[in-house]
């Protein structure tokens, strides 16, 4: 019964900002920041069983490891830009979130570059002369 | 679940926000300001922690 406990948490958070916000924004923020961390804690060990079953099973298919392990760093960097961006989003900081979202898109750009590359010599190995 | 920090947090906000009103009330706004801003800082303290076991825990995940 994790879910409830995750729920339960949620909503007393949830409740604790309400009261908070009217007085004190910023620490409503520092409060969202400390639930959002509590929250991937608590699935971080599940998170990381799933990623192992991922991984063994790549390694029984015998997939090249270097794009799977590309593809988990993209997932990570995708978690932690979209973990800032909503805290900043929420704080009424738009413009800010944006930005770090911008930041996050440039380095999965780069990361991805070597799996296109390697998509595209693929295809003219494929293609007739 | 460490959910002690969440309360702390919560019980920091509800606390400095009633010292706040308090001292507004006795005409001291300077001394409103800077209680928050202390409160501000404890509670930064604690989140800066809970955030870098955060980033470890996320970078041996995702093997970043």
């Amino acid at each position: 019964m994790e879910i409830a406990q995750i729920v339960g948490l949620g909503l007393v958070a949830t409740v604790f900002l309400l009261i908070i916000r009217q007085e004190k924004p910023v620490l409503a923020v520092v409060l969202s920041l400390a639930f959002a961390a509590v929250i991937f804690l608590f699935v971080a060990d599940k998170i990381s069983t799933i990623v192992g079953v991922i991984t063994e099973l790549s390694h029984r298919a015998e997939v090249n490891y270097f794009f799977l392990g590309t593809v988990l760093k993209i997932l990570g960097i995708a978690y932690l830009a979209e973990f800032g961006a909503a805290i900043c989003r929420d704080s009424g900081e738009g413009a800010v979130a944006k930005k770090v979202e911008f930041g996050a898109k440039i380095i999965i750009a780069v990361l991805a570059l070597p799996i296109m590359i390697a998509i595209l010599e693929s295809l003219m190995e494929i293609m007739p002369r | 679940m460490n959910t002690e920090i969440i309360f702390t947090i919560a019980g920091i906000g509800i606390l400095i926000s009633i010292l706040g009103i308090v001292l507004k009330q006795a005409q001291k706004e300077e001394q409103a300001q800077m209680l928050t801003l202390a409160g501000v800082v404890v509670v930064l303290i604690l989140v800066v922690q809970l955030l870098s076991q955060l980033f470890t825990v996320v970078r041996t995940v995702f093997n970043l």
